[in-house]
């Protein structure tokens, strides 16, 4: 190598490493003044999963700036947000979790980090740092038990509260429990931590009303899925539950179309059943089920807050057509919950002051959103009442069934309530073994109060 | 001019095998020890600790156990991540199991586990050769990410395949703040890269060197392939194992299979290219180069004040971090470490070069 040539790269790898060296070192502290209330954004705009993240991300985003526009805050404390991309992954979920964790006057408030896998390495973080996460639909099934995961709230609904409504509704179209007897269900699912939750309860019920449970595990991503509708060709299950995310839910569609399985008998998870899911399959996805997580899609009061305050304002995060889609209005339910926590703790901690990461924990276990406060908020017939406990952090476990007609989703049953006669004591077990593993001790009747 | 030996006598047979022989040398990696040790915990914030140096530590580990194998052995391997899941999950399972045992303990013994599957994995090396044994680990990858994924022995009948480990007790004292992970890991980092330093240049490494070269000749001179190739692969295990063990147990705290998939493996194989084939020096730039990179490309537009939509920042970190790779290696398909090397030969003289 020629002397001089060598020179330059080492003048240039130089200069590489001054610039890391610095930007380490210069990263700026942007310490605002004292009335802001930061909301960390965990998301994924990028990766297999982003066709879905993205909804999401852009309704929490665009609610908290509704708030901001419409009411100026939570009782004048104006709420900053900065987003994070995680690209799903547990490592950068990991990594903004610590970026995002001191931001603001008082931390961050809660985290929703939009993933199972990135829920689980942040469970083991969010006690020593003092930050609640919020996991609405997902995260722990055994973290509903306050008593154990003080920091987790898996409001609204966990996957074993889901797989119970969809045996419930299942049973009730074949006309009672008891003509599950031999029946065959199979699940269809993400072959990650987010898949295998539901089957503990699905196993139990299974047990118990006597029909097969088929579990068929599909690598992740999911776009290869011929073995196991050739699996499911089969074994010619009477139910499919699909239990998919991302780019593996279409697929599982168009091959169900392609196999030839009544889409009729598919019950897709919540997480299975948005626009992005069966859009790009169309008249070929009609009929299929999925849970909806108390809301479906269509537009509400909120939806047209959004529309005025940020949308119309030019400040919307995504397309405006999107405002009242599935996941769009699941990322604003959630943001929704992070600020009635924050309104709650401040009811308790002050008004007007920026609450900790430890305040709006409390706020989370002591919300009480009934009716008249939820239809005020803008969300008639979006959500049907909020309260947790000490011992509760689900605070509701009610869903409904929503089905494609061809071009959007529509709510097609009544509303189920889980059975928590089956759910409390096997979450109780789950979570006491984690207590157990992790050395933890109760949490004394004090804890629960302060 | 600061840089020379003269003047520096080497009286005997020690003086001249030492592991640093130049005077400045000594010097400048004691000052970097001292700051890292001393400088370093007042400097830091528990950001830096935790998301950046802490498993850029970790990796380096794991880079340094695939360079012995990839560099000094010259045997490719894609299945590091799986190795390094190998030692997590028998780290986890004696933690879990036998709770009494000490965490150095648990370490050198999640190593050990790691070591076995490895030689269980190395002995195709014995037949087969350079792309194909790629292959033949790449199956070792898959087959131990399906184990770790459907054994629920494994992760202690966990329901949903994840595992969450307790807080780890080191002689009383609970390793639980940034800080004290970070001294911890940075301990077991400079004792095993003492090792391999040692390691790479006593009889083991040169019998490794000579396999690499060229096999056939080595054995003419009566090395043996069977023990240079196997115990390349333990050695490698060995070090992926604790870096599993302390990633899984320091780092993450909880995590799924899918933490030690073949993305990992590459990630690895890519900071022992770029860091510097045959270099344990080359490791830490290599980790360095991979790990933390990404991370301020990420954080760069926000420093700056550039407001870009999430998305964006994202993808144009994997578009610049891309670009860097292909510029590196075109620049100096050596490594980084070939620069610092270059850097060193042109300090000595400086500044009168002839």
């Amino acid at each position: 190598m020629k002397p001089k040539s060598a020179a330059n790269q080492i003048s240039f790898a130089a200069a590489l490493v001054v610039v890391a060296a610095g930007a380490v070192s210069a990263a700026p502290d942007a310490r605002a003044q004292a009335s802001e209330q930061f909301i960390p954004l965990l998301v994924y705009r990028t990766g297999p999963y982003a066709p879905n993240g993205t909804p999401w991300a852009n309704g929490k985003q665009d609610y908290l700036k509704m708030i901001n526009a419409r009411d100026g805050g939570v009782n004048g404390v104006k709420l900053t947000f900065e987003e994070c991309e995680t690209e799903y992954k547990a490592d950068r979920g990991v990594e903004c979790y610590e970026r995002l964790k001191g931001k603001g006057p008082t931390g961050a408030s809660a985290f929703d980090p939009q993933s199972t896998g990135i829920t689980y390495a942040l469970t083991e973080r969010a006690p020593v740092d003092k930050i609640p996460l919020i996991t609405t639909g997902y995260g722990r099934a055994d973290s509903q038990d306050g008593q154990v995961f003080k920091w987790n709230f898996p409001l609204l609904g966990t996957y074993w509260t889901g797989s119970d409504v969809l045996i419930q509704h299942i049973a009730k179209k074949e006309g009672g429990f008891d003509k599950l007897k031999g029946k065959k269900i199979a699940l269809v699912y993400h072959d990650s931590p987010y898949g295998k939750e539901p089957i503990p309860l699905l196993e139990e019920r299974a047990r118990m009303h006597g029909f097969d449970l088929i579990k068929i595990p599909v690598t992740p991503p999911g776009v290869e899925q011929k073995s196991v509708w050739l699996q499911v060709r089969q074994q010619r299950p009477d139910y499919v539950l699909l239990w998919g995310w991302g780019v593996m839910n279409s697929t599982a569609l168009k091959e169900a179309q392609a196999t030839g399985y009544p889409r009729e008998k598919m019950f897709g998870v919540w997480w299975a059943g948005a626009e992005p899911d069966t859009k790009d399959v169309g008249d070929g996805a009609k009929g299929y089920n999925a849970l909806a997580l108390q809301h479906g899609a269509g537009l509400s009061k909120v939806h047209e807050d959004v529309l005025k305050f940020v949308h119309d304002k030019g400040n919307g995060t995504g397309p405006r057509e999107e405002v009242g889609t599935v996941l769009y209005t699941r990322g604003v339910v959630i943001s929704m919950l992070t600020v009635e926590a924050v309104r709650r703790a401040q009811e308790h901690f002050g008004k007007g002051k920026p609450m900790t990461g430890e305040q709006v924990r409390w706020g989370l276990e002591n919300l009480a959103l009934d009716q008249k406060k939820l239809d005020a908020l803008g969300f008639a017939g979006v959500l049907r009442p909020v309260s947790t406990s000490c011992n509760d952090h689900l605070g509701a476990s009610l869903a409904r069934i929503e089905t494609w007609d061809g071009a959007k989703w529509a709510i097609s049953s009544d509303w189920y309530e889980a059975d928590q006669r089956i759910i409390e004591p096997m979450a109780k077990h789950s979570a006491d073994a984690y207590a157990a593993e992790k050395k933890l001790a109760p949490r004394t009747a004090e804890d629960c109060k302060s | 001019m600061l840089y020379r030996e003269n003047g520096q006598f080497k009286t005997s047979y020690r003086a001249d095998l030492q592991l640093l022989p130049i005077a400045q040398d000594r010097w400048f990696v004691l000052g970097l020890l001292a700051f890292a040790y001393l400088g370093l915990p007042f400097l830091a914030s528990d950001y830096l600790f935790r998301a950046l140096i802490v498993p850029f530590l970790i990796l380096t580990i794991a880079a340094i156990g695939l360079n012995i194998l990839v560099g000094y052995c010259g045997q490719i391997s894609l299945g590091t991540a799986a190795f390094m899941g190998v030692g997590a999950y028998a780290a986890y399972n004696l933690t879990v199991r036998v709770p009494q045992l000490n965490f150095l303990i648990v370490l050198a013994l999640a190593g050990f586990a790691a070591a076995l599957v490895g030689i269980g994995f190395g002995v195709p090396s014995l037949r087969i050769k350079g792309l194909y044994l790629a292959v033949a680990t790449l199956a070792a990858q898959f087959l131990l990410d399906w184990l770790f994924a459907h054994v629920k022995w494994l992760t202690n009948d966990s329901a949903s395949g994840s595992v969450s480990t307790a807080t780890i007790k080191l002689f009383g004292i609970e390793l639980q703040s940034p800080l004290r992970k970070y001294l911890f890991v940075l301990t077991v980092v400079c004792l095993l890269t003492l090792a391999a330093k040692n390691l790479v240049r006593a009889h083991a490494g040169r019998a490794w060197m000579a396999t690499r070269d060229m096999d056939v000749a080595a054995e003419v001179i009566g090395i043996r392939p069977l023990h240079s190739k196997l115990s390349a692969f333990a050695v490698s295990s060995f070090y992926a194992g604790v870096a599993g063990a302390l990633w899984g147990f320091v780092h993450l705290g909880a995590w799924e299979p899918a933490a030690f998939n073949v993305g990992l493996s590459l990630n690895l194989l890519f900071m022992v290219i770029i860091g510097g084939m045959g270099s344990i020096l080359g490791s830490f730039f290599g980790a360095a180069f991979i790990v933390l990179l990404p991370l301020i490309l990420n954080q760069v537009p926000l420093w700056l004040g550039i407001p870009l939509s999430t998305a964006t920042q994202s993808n144009l970190e994997s578009m610049i971090f891309g670009s860097l790779i292909v510029i590196f290696l075109i620049a100096e398909p050596q490594g980084l470490a070939r620069l610092w090397a270059i850097g060193k030969q042109k300090l000595r003289l400086w500044p009168f070069p002839h």
